[in-house]
């Protein structure tokens, strides 16, 4: 589907549009360019039970589980890196704060590939992976599989039934084509496997100029763009500005309690 | 004598575990700093691979997290999650895997899910999986980081989040885990490894000042200690220097 100037619109906007109660939410960004103002913005509109689907929940989704926006979490590894716990995530499950919350939980390559097979247009993706361990026992979105070829027993996970897809990059021109680069992560994967997609930029240029190892996406694969500078914050975008690794450590502090929690939710 | 931590002695026997030019997947925290140390000390051609996406990162400073910046700056190749664990990672080109565990068995299974021992009403819920089965499986072998204490060295694991040998011989042929398994488990009090036989973890090096009967304390199950136990070789000044000047690369500006 084409597109035009109408991409670009404000953050605001775009989250209004896109992003709807009950909605399967993935916001995607390994440690690098993780979309932290469009969580903000999903705060602010008070979206309730999304299925909020990340790797790494990191702060990001530590934020919305504690404002109550989540209904069930599909994630692969949940601490706040270098620092500790997520604490809002910890007193989520293991306390039913603010609410119970289902979880669908993965290792780093199982749900990875979910998004592999989403972005591929299958119904799952085959891998070598979890047994022996506990996990399959408590999630049932992952199966064994046998290779019809070889006899060899493999295990299969679903693709991701993503409504919307949120990452964040470096820049997009103006007629809304994507340019990102360093650690991409999942985020292509998780773009071209949602049924509509966000895309925050640091800034929106006139024209994007090649860079070593960097990924377009085109126009015509994104649903919407939304100019936000610092939209990353506290993690990063390579060649605009570093980790906040200070906030991650004060996000311990502010998160730790419910009381605390609940003063930074009220400023957001 | 050079004054040295105990925490110094673990990097730095975990660091003389890594051999040059093998490649080695690193998890942030302790696995990070000994593979960085490694390549600074005997180990220049140690071929780092951090899951965020670099292959062959060459960082000039300790990367202040998993997906730091500079580890996509010096990387021969920087490529997408998907492709670290379906191209790299599970056909087996993966020679050392690092791992950390918040419990570990006699066997070497890893748990980092839940302290529990029911997952869906845990008593602690631990940050989880990442990277960690994938590793534990389909690396060439695996060394675990981890300090010793009952707390962590159990009888039995509340949840088996990655398999070092599962019951015991066997187990990984069976499960078609193609790599090794762990061959080094690096303390705070020593070092361990599988019997050849039994594949149970046995203390077979303890730190400077560090008595077999200490390492007994700290461990929830009857441990097994080799009749030639050896004691780690003392850091080296270089060495340490080398460990506290990339620790102090790593600091906050």
């Amino acid at each position: 589907m084409a597109h035009s100037a109408h991409t670009i619109v404000p953050l605001g906007a775009a989250v209004a549009e896109l992003v709807h109660d009950g909605d399967t939410v993935a916001l995607e960004g390994f440690t690098h360019l993780i979309p932290m103002a469009a969580g903000r913005e999903i705060i602010r509109q008070r979206r309730r039970d999304l299925t909020l689907v990340r790797m790494t929940p990191d702060i990001v989704y530590d934020q919305l589980i504690g404002a109550g926006c989540a209904r069930k979490l599909v994630f692969s590894w949940g601490g706040n890196p270098g620092v500790g716990s997520l604490h809002r995530f910890r007193d989520a499950i293991q306390n039913g704060w603010p609410h119970p919350i289902e979880i669908d939980e993965h290792s780093h390559a199982g749900l990875a590939n979910r998004y592999v097979a989403a972005a591929s247009g299958l119904p799952f993706a085959v891998m070598r992976g979890y047994r022996g361990t506990d996990l399959p026992a408590h999630t049932p979105n992952i199966q064994p599989i046998t290779c019809p070829f070889t006899g060899e027993v493999l295990t299969a996970v679903p693709a991701l039934d993503l409504d919307v897809a949120i990452v964040h990059a470096q820049r997009a021109d103006r007629e809304g084509n994507v340019q990102m680069w360093g650690l991409t992560g999942v985020q292509k994967e998780a773009v071209l496997g949602a049924k509509r997609s966000l895309v925050t930029v640091e800034e929106i240029v006139d024209e994007l100029e090649p860079m070593p190892n960097a990924v377009v996406l085109p126009k015509w694969v994104v649903t919407r763009v939304a100019e936000a500078p610092h939209g990353a914050h506290p993690s990063y975008a390579h060649d605009y500005y570093e980790r906040d690794n200070a906030y991650y450590r004060e996000w311990d502090g502010i998160s730790k309690e419910r009381e605390s929690f609940e003063r930074w939710l009220e400023a957001v | 004598m050079t004054d040295y931590t105990t925490d110094e002695m673990m990097v730095l026997a975990a660091a003389r575990a890594l051999p040059d030019g093998a490649a080695c997947f690193v998890g942030i925290g302790l696995p990070s700093t000994a593979a960085n140390l490694a390549r600074r000390t005997h180990a220049p051609e140690l071929v780092l691979i951090y899951e965020a996406g670099a292959i062959g990162a060459k960082p000039t400073r300790l990367p202040a997290s998993i997906g730091d910046g500079i580890l996509a700056e010096t990387a021969d190749a920087v490529i997408s999650v998907p492709e670290v664990f379906n191209y790299w990672l599970q056909p087996g080109r993966i020679e050392i895997g690092f791992l950390g565990a918040a419990q570990i068995d006699r066997y070497a299974n890893i748990n980092t899910t839940v302290i529990g021992p029911d997952y869906d009403h845990p008593k602690v819920r631990l940050p989880g999986a990442g990277g960690a089965p994938e590793i534990a499986a389909s690396c060439g072998e695996v060394v675990v980081i981890v300090r010793q204490s009952p707390r962590s060295f159990v009888e039995r694991v509340d949840f088996v989040t990655s398999v070092g040998y599962g019951h015991g011989p066997g187990d990984r042929e069976r499960l078609g885990l193609r790599g090794r398994g762990p061959v080094r488990v690096i303390t705070d009090l020593g070092v361990l490894e599988p019997d050849p036989e039994s594949l149970e973890l046995t203390l077979t090096t303890v730190h400077p000042g560090v008595h077999a009967d200490r390492a007994r304390e700290a461990t929830g199950w009857e441990l097994a200690v080799a009749d030639d136990l050896q004691v780690s070789e003392e850091p080296t000044a270089e060495e340490l220097e080398a460990l506290r000047e990339l620790q102090r690369s790593g600091q906050p500006a």
